[in-house]
């Protein structure tokens, strides 16, 4: 695992997909591929509905599968953070990340016969910056974040609910 | 060097502020202006695919001139100098026949219409007119008859809202960035949210409750809300008592619509509607009940976005925290406003083509009304009109049945677009002017009005890519070449801005910092013990004489919608938040998030039928068909199908969207004749399809 994480508050998420969007415009990642997908997952016969939207990019998995599968060392893991990202000039376009990882996130992007993915805009990263998913999302409901503030967030959002109970 | 400009986003009529980096001339980033507090850096799916929409070449890039058939896609490309002296050599034999008032310029409103409201009267005619009767003209008619306000005359103050019941305001989708964001603190802080729509937008799956209410009866659901109130004296008495009228009669013209009666027309149960209502009163004032955006839909949207505004009335929350409140300009701040070109030209005194303040007294003359301009194009009555403007504006997709539009538009001598992409009525025009793209270009300056009122600028932040040019720069130029430079004595969008700022004290270099002046520090807030309404009377008028003297009875019994006729379904029609009004499905990146639509059916409609997801079925009203694949779902009203609107393109330059999906407004034959008599908001959503399996 990166030392990154990225979180989503689900419940303020309205799928306009402007993340994807962002991610396209800044990254050019081709027709049809999407490094941050947005994916619906609907109860329609619920009262009211859950319509809800789970955003879906790369895990940066620590022990990952894609850099593993990689038979040019295109597919790469950053040492100082973890992101793993592709050497676009060594990738021949074999697919064999694709196949290796479990969730299929690697892209192809057909304009140029390679593969792309999501690095979490690494280059803003080393500017100070938060990758552009979660930068511009319509919502601000994407958090760019670690471990172990993620579950310091979301313990202390619980403990807030709680406490709000207790007092009711 | 890297730069940073702050504008106002034109990817949407919502228009707003953001900011766009520049390296070397070229733009490297956009997000949204975050000296805005409420927009911070987020920006929609649309606003993120800017530079895609200037990169991309199946737009007009230079001056077109029609050789062919109109709508046969056959171009000349020209310079500007010869579009010009077309456009010249056309209007003035039109001008010397007809006189001035013969030509028409329909636009989609918004802030920066003045220049173009300038422009068309500098010619001597008064048909001016907006997109809004199939937008939001039943709402701010209703808006009228009640306050003697308009519609943009109340605002909301979602955040701090205890419940929010939107009858079809599809707030996650129909986007505004700044609202959406109100509306989700909101529902973080407690909120209730009512959602009321035959289809379940990803809306609904915000709400707090969801009901599928009957196509084309809210005005009964309507009716049995405020009948509960006010039989259980459910409201705000003291600020009825100071500030509505008609009470009286409002109590025995109700009467008869008890929440059991609304349960039988709308398919809500009464238990419900009785509950809905004793939460309103818990929650008043700090209660909102949207009164609709665009509600071109039935032909009583006006009396039901008349009872939301009866209703908030009633519920006491005008000017109120929570609730609606008067968005302020710059006179409530002590200052003085822009300077409005318009004011630079004499006032033009012949009666519109449209009849809007004539023929239909009770209509503003501000905004007219496009399909009763369209009759008068037809019929040479009360007047010939004999060219029209269309400026971004594109009525093939917007107004129904384009077949009708296409033989009504023939009869003109001169059609002129002026747009950043190939619309579907741009495609039919003599002439199509490429305006640039909003990075590329400066607009006039704009009032913000709000709680704090103030400025904004949108300015050109990199060079045109293309042969295109501003607005500004387009009517500026036509003005002087048809004689009437002499009212615009302006060289640059400087000398404009600088008109415009004159008794402000402000220059255009105090919009570099951040894009926009606030006149204020703090929210303004009136006094809710000296509010004034715009009637005759001052008050909030239940009764309206004025408008009962126009021929528009304000408390109108209920008549139940048309059933579909047997075999048929009601054709509805929305959007999704990454694509709107048939402006995006060909931009590089957003037709890769959709690049057709489907026909959400109802199980119940389906199984009927025989159709199973995702079956590809005919979809048919009179001899218009075609085919696209069907959703089954739940999320649809039995009795009704829908589409998203904006698909179905049939300009081949637009090679990603051309031909895919199915156009709703084809199937709406009959519908540019059919309006709401009172708000004149077309009636949109009162066309019936059947549906077969291919
Ligand atoms: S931009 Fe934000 S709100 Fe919109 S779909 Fe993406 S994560 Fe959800
Ligand atoms: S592409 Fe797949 S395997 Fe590779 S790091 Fe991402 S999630 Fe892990
Ligand atoms: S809603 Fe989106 S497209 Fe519309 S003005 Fe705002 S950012 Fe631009």
């Amino acid at each position: 695992m990166s030392k990154y994480i990225v979180t989503q508050n689900v419940a303020d998420c309205i799928g306009c997909r402007a993340c994807e969007v962002h991610c396209k415009d800044k990254n050019n990642s081709g027709p049809g591929a999407f490094y941050c997908r947005m994916i619906e997952v609907t109860e329609a016969t619920a009262t009211p509905p859950r319509i809800d939207f789970v955003y879906l990019s790369c895990f940066h998995c620590e022990k990952a599968w894609c850099v593993d599968a990689c038979p040019t060392g295109a597919m790469r893991r950053r040492d100082q953070d973890g992101i793993v990202f592709v050497e676009e000039g060594a990738c021949v376009g074999c697919k064999a990340c694709i196949t290796a990882c479990p969730w299929t996130v690697p892209q192809w992007n057909p304009d140029t016969g390679k593969v792309g993915k999501c690095d979490l805009c690494k280059d803003r990263i080393d500017a100070g910056l938060e990758p552009a998913c979660i930068t511009k999302c319509t919502t601000g409901c994407l958090s760019f974040t670690t471990p172990s503030a993620a579950s310091q967030a979301a313990r202390q959002a619980f403990a807030e609910r709680m406490h709000q109970n207790l007092r009711r | 060097m890297t730069e940073t400009r702050h504008t106002i986003c034109g990817m949407c009529a919502v228009r707003c502020p953001v900011s766009v980096q520049i390296k070397d001339g070229q733009p490297e980033w956009i997000e949204g202006n975050s000296h805005d507090g409420g927009m911070g850096k987020s920006l929609c799916a649309k606003g993120g695919a800017t530079f895609a929409q200037r990169g991309d070449r199946q737009r007009p890039t230079a001056p077109l001139l029609r050789r062919g058939q109109r709508g046969a896609g056959e171009w000349r490309e020209v310079s500007w100098d010869e579009a010009f002296d077309y456009i010249v050599s056309r209007l003035q034999p039109i001008i010397a026949e007809h006189g001035g008032r013969s030509i028409l310029l329909s636009d989609r409103g918004g802030p920066f219409a003045d220049l173009r409201q300038a422009f068309l009267k500098s010619l001597g005619s008064p048909n001016y007119i907006n997109h809004d009767c199939t937008c939001g003209r039943n709402v701010h008619h209703a808006a009228k008859s009640v306050y003697g306000l308009g519609r943009k005359d109340f605002a909301y103050d979602y955040e701090n809202s205890r419940h929010i019941v939107l009858f079809g305001r599809n707030i996650t989708e129909s986007l505004k960035v700044k609202e959406v964001k109100g509306f989700l603190k909101a529902i973080k802080n407690g909120a209730r949210v009512t959602y009321i729509d035959p289809r379940a937008s990803i809306t609904a799956g915000k709400a707090s409750r969801y009901w599928q209410i009957r196509p084309g009866t809210d005005y009964a659901l309507l009716l049995g809300i405020a009948n509960c109130l006010v039989n259980n004296g459910y409201y705000d008495h003291e600020f009825a008592a100071r500030y509505i009228s008609g009470l009286p009669e409002f109590k025995s013209f109700l009467a008869p619509y008890t929440p059991e009666w609304a349960a039988g027309e709308c398919g809500i149960a009464a238990t419900e509607i009785e509950t809905f209502c004793r939460e309103l009163n818990e929650d008043r004032p700090k209660v909102i009940i949207h009164p609709g955006w665009m509600l071109a839909r039935y032909r009583d949207s006006f009396y039901a976005s008349r009872m939301i505004h009866i209703l908030n009335a009633l519920l006491g929350s005008i000017e109120q925290p929570g609730g609606l409140f008067y968005p302020k300009g710059p006179k409530d701040a002590g200052k003085s406003g822009l300077k409005s070109l318009a004011s630079l030209v004499p006032a033009v005194n012949e009666e519109r083509a449209d009849g809007c303040g004539s023929r239909y007294p009770q209509w503003d003359k501000g905004a007219g009304m496009l399909q009763t301009a369209l009759e008068a194009i037809d019929t040479g009555e009360p007047y010939p009109v004999k060219a029209y403007f269309v400026h971004r504006h594109n009525p093939f997709i917007a107004m129904p049945d384009t077949r009708e539009q296409r033989r009504i538009l023939d009869k003109l001598d001169l059609l002129v677009a002026v747009d950043v992409n190939f619309s579907e009525t741009a495609w039919f025009a003599d002439v199509i002017l490429p305006e640039s793209t909003f990075i590329e270009r400066d607009s006039i300056l704009r009032t913000e009005k709000g709680l704090k009122p103030g400025f904004g600028r949108r300015q050109q932040c990199v060079k045109p890519q293309n042969n295109t040019k501003a607005g500004w720069e387009i009517y500026l130029e036509l003005a002087r070449r048809l004689g009437k430079g002499e009212y615009f004595p302006f060289k640059s969008i400087e000398d404009i801005w600088q008109y415009q700022l004159q008794d402000t004290g402000l220059t255009s270099a105090d919009f570099d910092a951040k894009g926009f002046v606030k006149l204020s520090d703090k929210a303004i807030w009136y006094d809710r013990d000296q509010l004034k309404f715009g009637t005759e009377s001052g008050k909030i008028e239940l009764v309206n004489p004025k408008w009962e003297a126009m021929g528009v009875p304000s408390l109108a019994p209920y008549v139940p919608p048309v059933t579909p006729p047997s075999g048929s379904l009601r054709l509805l029609f929305g959007r999704t938040g990454y694509q709107a009004h048939g402006m995006h499905q060909n931009n590089p990146i957003l037709c890769d998030l959709l690049d057709t639509n489907r026909l959400w059916i109802n199980p119940i409609a389906a199984s009927r039928i025989g159709i199973k997801d995702g079956d590809l079925v005919t979809v048919a009203n009179g001899d218009q068909q075609g085919q696209i694949a069907a959703y089954v779902t739940d999320r649809i009203h039995p009795e009704a199908v829908f589409m998203l609107h904006g698909f179905g393109t049939d300009v081949p330059v637009k090679k990603r969207a051309f031909g895919r999906g199915l156009a709703d407004q084809l199937f709406m034959q009959g519908k540019l004749k059919e309006w709401d008599k009172a708000g004149g908001g077309l009636n949109l959503a009162e066309s019936f399809v059947t549906v077969t399996r291919v």
